[in-house]
């Protein structure tokens, strides 16, 4: 009887160019969207995952064909990849859209769906690792809505992530109020939360070596995609200012100011 | 001509209006509905339609869960769908069902909480019906296309019309900026759907919840919440539990604490974790990044205690006390306690 062959497994990590977490957002004058001339960087929460895709291929070793990581956006977006094979991903792909063009998560999840169907034989792409919300429109809907145009089940929110032969899988998911552990096989989308990791720095020779990885360019309608939006932006406005600011000066006047409040 | 056409013109109106046909998903756990899904069904209101609500799982969960959401007020109708498969509440089995009753009931606009369960499924759904999903809504206007939510950790709030040709709304509603629909009143009328199966291999194997006898975090009307400068797990339960219990609170923590071990992941007030709008909420040595401020700026009165007077949490409370909260706290409880005594 001969053992069961080891389901290789090829990787694809999408990740988001955004505005940087710690930036102060300010609201753009003609009040269609942010100020976007400040700091981006890599989406926290996909900077999770690609470090999943890398951990998992050095728990894993051979089992772990490919990571490719994908990004869609302006050119700027180039840097985002490499940031991203300067970390260990394998290769990289990049989707070109003009400047200060939003792409939807829907359209994201059709431009997966695209390079995953487009994979084929040995490279046949059965995992997808993505964050489980972008930082700057706070959808946190890519994931779910690829695994559903796939068919593929569905780890959302991760904590905790495996891989074993044969492609069982199994996800620890964060839910209100706990954990929740839940198996299930490759084909396979996961959506990493906060605590499945800690993101390395990309040293410097790696930096270095990231440059001579290969990054495939293509145009949305290379593969037949129309990322024409579907919501329309009426405003984009400041959340209304809380005034706050009022200091006691001791722990009685606090209890004052709840005992005015009705609050004791 | 006038004459003429406004009789038309109302016409026309009452039947856009008759064209709103909102379900609302109710969420349970363990039989007991979770009152997050009450907001959901008062954003549903707004667009003045038929409301109807679904309840899937078990079928003992649905039999227990329907009792309950029959008497909430503005249903007129509960479907239910029961099966084993659907106990978990998996996205896998829930979204092919959901994919299914809405074109086959004409409904228009689907609503649930913005909670882990909402998060998970409604964006497969979407997925399957290749249409928008409208996340965390805070406001939403009746024509039934205009949505409003924050983006960028709540520090811009954006407008969007949906387009016709997304034909199903997908909506989850952030819980702390709509009202809880009443339970009571209502006399909605029960009718099963058929169940739906799915190919899926995804398996629930095990859950771990936290057990706590404070009211729970999201729906808490006050919530005390613990930073980085407690320093240790022990300084967490004794400084700060005594305080929410003094006050009637919730225990809520800074992703700070939370990262150092001090308190559990479920306890995570901010943009990663709970979004809160109790009516107090007191911030323990929490400097006051905006990914928390994300999370409870909306409550009513804010109380800061921190050593740092430039912390920016100090901008956003409405009683400051600049202290260090190793000796403001325990006076603070002692306070509390004999006022209630």
């Amino acid at each position: 009887m001969r053992p069961t062959l080891p389901r290789l497994i090829n990787i694809l990590v999408p990740v988001k160019r955004s505005i940087d977490y710690a930036v102060k957002i300010r609201v753009a004058s003609d009040g269609k969207g942010v100020d976007t001339n400040v700091k981006h960087s890599m989406n926290p929460f996909d900077e999770i995952a690609v470090e999943e895709a890398i951990r998992l291929r050095e728990r894993k070793g051979k089992l772990v064909t490919s990571i490719t990581a994908l990004s869609i956006g302006p050119a700027k977006a180039a840097d985002t990849i490499r940031t991203a094979l300067a970390m260990g991903a394998d290769t990289g792909i990049h989707i070109t859209t003009p400047e200060g063009i939003v792409v939807e998560p829907i359209s994201v999840a059709h431009a997966i769906k695209k390079v995953i169907d487009r994979s084929e034989g040995k490279d046949k792409i059965d995992l997808v690792i993505c964050g489980k919300q972008a930082i700057d429109d706070d959808s946190g809907s890519t994931g779910g809505m690829l695994a559903g145009m796939l068919g593929w089940d569905q780890g959302g929110f991760a904590s905790k992530l495996d891989v074993e032969e044969g492609g069982k899988i199994q996800v620890t998911r964060e839910i209100d109020g706990g954990l929740e552990k839940i198996e299930g096989n490759l084909p396979f989308v996961v959506t990493t939360d906060l605590r499945l990791n800690e993101p390395r720095y990309a040293s410097l020779p790696n930096i270095m070596k990231a440059k001579k990885k290969k990054i495939e360019t293509l145009k949305p309608e290379d593969l037949g995609l129309d990322f024409t939006p579907r919501l329309e932006t009426i405003s984009v406005s400041e959340p209304p200012k809380r005034v706050g600011g009022g200091k006691v000066e001791n722990v009685d006047e606090l209890v004052g100011k709840l005992k005015d409040a009705g609050l004791l | 001509m006038i004459i003429r056409t406004l009789p038309r013109l109302t016409r026309h109106l009452s039947i856009q209006r008759r064209l709103a046909s909102s379900l609302v998903l109710l969420e349970h756990k363990g039989g007991k509905l979770n009152e997050s899904s009450l907001t959901a069904i008062t954003a549903a209101k707004v667009l003045n339609g038929d409301t109807a609500g679904i309840v899937i799982g078990s079928s003992s969960d649905v039999e227990a869960v329907t009792g309950q959401a029959k008497t909430i007020e503005g249903l007129s109708k509960i479907y239910t769908a029961s099966s084993d498969a659907y106990s978990n509440s998996l996205a896998e089995n829930v979204a092919p069902l959901l994919a299914a009753v809405l074109p086959a009931k004409n409904i228009t606009h689907l609503f649930a909480a913005h909670t882990a369960v909402g998060k998970n499924v409604f964006p497969r759904l979407a997925g399957l019906l290749d249409t928008s999903m409208i996340a965390d809504i805070i406001a939403l206007e009746p024509s039934g296309d205009t949505f409003t939510r924050p983006i960028y950790a709540g520090n811009a709030i954006l407008k969007v019309k949906s387009s016709p040709k997304d034909k199903i709304k997908i909506v989850t509603v952030r819980t702390t900026a709509f009202d809880k629909a009443p339970i009571g009143n209502g006399s909605a009328t029960v009718e099963s759907v058929d169940t739906v199966s799915s190919d899926s291999t995804t398996k629930f194997i095990s859950e771990e919840l936290t057990r706590s006898s404070r009211p729970d975090l999201s729906s808490a009307s006050r919530v005390v919440s613990g930073g980085r400068a407690l320093k240790s797990q022990e300084n967490f339960t004794q400084i700060i539990e005594p305080l929410a219990d003094a006050l009637g609170a919730a225990v809520g923590a800074s992703r700070a604490a939370v990262d150092s071990g001090y308190a559990d992941n479920s306890l995570q007030v901010g943009q990663t974790g709970k979004v809160v709008a109790p009516e107090l909420y007191v911030a323990v040595g929490i400097s006051g990044a905006i990914q928390h401020l994300a999370g409870m700026k909306e409550s009513k009165l804010i109380v800061a205690i921190n050593k740092d007077p430039d912390a920016p949490i100090f901008q956003v409370a409405d009683a400051g006390l600049v202290a260090d909260l190793f000796e403001a706290v325990p006076q603070l409880t002692k306070k509390v306690q004999e006022n209630k005594a």
